[in-house]
């Protein structure tokens, strides 16, 4: 069931599953979909919580928070709040950089961090652009780029319920609100990625044209220590909607067995 | 009224529009070629030197990465304009100040230029349209917030005269403020701001500012200028004048009706050549969730069907357009007119693309010989 939480204030729309161990799913720039079945899966697990980041899907923005280090602050009054121990941190594309950006502050309610495509760091020179510009290209190159498999992740506009377009609309401008610059990274968090302790892994989808495990996922991996990263197969950079059952098989296996 | 020569100074000479796919934002400037650019730029000052021998006021704008308008800085040419003028109303619209990232560096700018022209400055604020998001690398979220805190920081710069203050604002953070010069006319050159929306148009309303409507055809421009007059009813402000409230259309006054319809066939360039994909026409947060909403499932608003695909005649029935010989032209503007409750200065873009040099003097003769007298006895 989806139900809401106040964190200091803030109002989050948030899906709440699931006992035991606390499962903290942090949504990329795509939004969370209540129904997505690897939120089930997952809660098959722990106790999982999965918050709209304001602005996205129906939490309304809050005025004290306008970036992703805000964010990263918010959860992290968030595992207090809960009185969490042992959290297992799950961020998947804007949602990984804010996990990481929360590792890098303080990890003493993680027992694992999980980061699936995570942006949020900067890699080339000034003049190569890692990620590329969603704001600039044409939406269906975007898909192209972002899925393994573009033709089904198109949506047809048409069949959709106001609802949905409006929280598409807002899961976009969300988006910029956090992401537009620097552009989806802070300068500064690849070199405090030392700093996180925790056992972690990177899940990337083998078919991710965004941002390549080669090389982002590779940059990301060297920069904490004793990080894994694997790949799963069939999927694009968003794995949990083209592969949820692998991914969260690999969840388990690495933070849940 | 009062009437403003208008001219984007477009870049017209672009291979054909299936080579590219946007005119804006990432046409590469090879295409530009610099010495056909300084004939242009000393044409179009010819263009404006003209509407001030001619009796019109003048106006310049300012677009950045684009063919449509190779003007990326109107101070610079306002500069310029103010040195070589005399008489004339020198009508910047306008500094896009959300986009701006030092709100007194425009303070200081335009002041230069109202010194330059001994007070004949009027200064626009505006929003900027959706293209200028990527072209200035500027989040296209909440920028009425930081549009109104330069607003407040450029009018506070402009009117402090005890040296420095202090500005730590939301958006900028000034510690020293204390500009060299200070504007020429007191306390500050008068403003205008630009408004699509019943909220924008109320918060200029509110201000007392002059209001400008950018091809917003007969219903948009209404309820744009009705929101700007209730506002200061609901706040007992007094009723504004009539030059508070501008509109730009293009306009082309020809002999006949026929040479007023070719020539505003040319002005129809600036809609024509307008191949922008979507990515830039709707940057996210840029416009409203529910105008997102209703463009994602196909609903367009009348008005945006003109910008399409665009027929003089729709154009003309809609007040985008208003051409003919002087007299239809005129009916046209007092259609308008008594449409919107008055206004008092018609922005007029009378030069675009194909539009040579001596058919954009023949529309301006037209329309200040035979036209414009009869327009201002309004007054």
């Amino acid at each position: 069931m989806s139900g809401w939480l106040t964190v200091q204030d803030v109002q989050l729309e948030c899906v709440e599953r699931g006992h035991g161990r606390p499962i903290l799913w942090l949504h990329g720039e795509e939004g969370l979909d209540h129904e997505a079945p690897v939120l089930d899966r997952l809660a098959a697990h722990g106790h999982l919580l999965a918050p709209s980041h304001p602005g996205f899907g129906h939490s309304p923005e809050a005025a004290s928070i306008d970036a992703v280090d805000d964010l990263a602050y918010l959860y992290l009054d968030l595992l207090a709040q809960q009185d969490a121990r042992d959290a297992v941190v799950i961020g998947c594309s804007l949602g990984g950089w804010i996990a990481a950006e929360m590792a890098v502050k303080c990890t003493e309610r993680v027992a694992r961090l999980i980061l699936i495509a995570p942006l949020g760091i900067k890699v080339g020179d000034r003049e190569t652009r890692d990620i590329p510009d969603i704001f600039a290209l044409h939406p269906d190159e975007v898909l192209r780029l972002q899925y393994h498999d573009p033709a089904r992740a198109r949506l047809d506009h048409a069949a959709l319920s106001d609802d949905r377009l409006t929280v598409i609309a807002r899961n976009r401008e969300a988006t910029a609100l956090y992401a537009w610059e620097p552009y989806f990274h802070d300068p500064k968090l690849r070199r405090r990625l030392h700093r996180i302790t925790v056992p972690t892994l990177l899940l990337w989808g083998a078919d991710d044209r965004f941002v390549t495990a080669d090389c982002y996922g590779a940059a990301y991996r060297d920069a904490i220590p004793g990080a894994g990263l694997e790949t799963i197969p069939g999927a694009g950079h968003f794995p949990h909607l083209e592969q949820p059952e692998a991914l969260a098989e690999r969840v388990r296996a690495f933070a849940l067995a | 009224m009062r009437a403003w020569f208008f001219s984007e100074n477009a870049y017209h000479l672009l291979p054909d529009a299936r080579e590219y796919d946007s005119i804006r934002v990432k046409l590469p400037n090879r295409y530009y070629d610099p010495k056909i650019g300084a004939d242009l730029y000393h044409r179009f000052i010819d263009e404006w030197l003209l509407a001030e021998e001619l009796g019109l006021e003048i106006m310049v704008n300012e677009h950045h990465q684009t063919a449509t308008n190779v003007n990326p800085s109107a101070a610079v040419v306002m500069g310029a304009l103010g040195r070589v003028t005399r008489s004339a109303r020198l009508l910047i619209l306008g500094n896009p100040i959300a986009n701006r990232r030092e709100p007194v560096r425009v303070a200081e700018e335009m002041a230069m230029v109202d010194v330059y022209s001994r007070g004949r400055l009027e200064c626009g604020f505006v929003r900027g349209v959706p293209y200028e998001m990527s072209a200035g690398n500027h989040r296209p979220t909440h920028m009425m917030e930081r549009f109104w805190e330069a607003h407040d920081l450029i009018v506070k710069a402009w009117t402090s005269h005890d040296g420095p203050f202090n500005w730590e604002g939301k958006y900028f953070h000034h510690r020293q403020v204390n500009i060299w010069p200070r504007p020429y006319q007191e306390p500050h050159p008068p403003i205008w701001i630009t408004a699509l929306s019943p909220s924008s148009a109320r918060e200029v309303g509110a201000r007392g500012y002059t209001v400008a409507c950018f091809l917003t055809g007969f219903e948009g421009t209404k309820t744009v200028f009705d929101s700007y007059r209730e506002r200061r009813a609901e706040l007992g402000l007094p009723a504004a004048p009539r030059e508070r409230f501008a509109y730009a259309a293009l306009v082309y006054t020809g002999d006949t009706d026929a040479e007023g319809y070719a020539g505003a066939r040319k002005l129809m360039w600036y809609l024509e050549s307008n191949k922008v994909p979507p990515q830039f026409t709707s940057p996210p947060g840029y416009h409203p969730i529910a105008s997102t909403v209703n463009a994602m499932k196909g609903a367009t608003p009348g008005i945006y069907k003109m910008f399409q695909n665009p027929t003089l005649e729709g154009l003309m029935e809609h007040g985008l357009v208003f051409a003919g010989n002087p007299d239809s032209v005129y009916r046209q503007i007092m259609r308008m007119y008594e449409h919107v409750g008055g206004f008092g200065q018609l922005l007029m873009m009378s030069q675009a693309g194909f539009l040579d040099h001596e058919e954009t003097v023949k529309g301006m003769q037209m329309f200040s010989r035979e036209v414009y007298p009869r327009l201002k006895e309004l007054r």
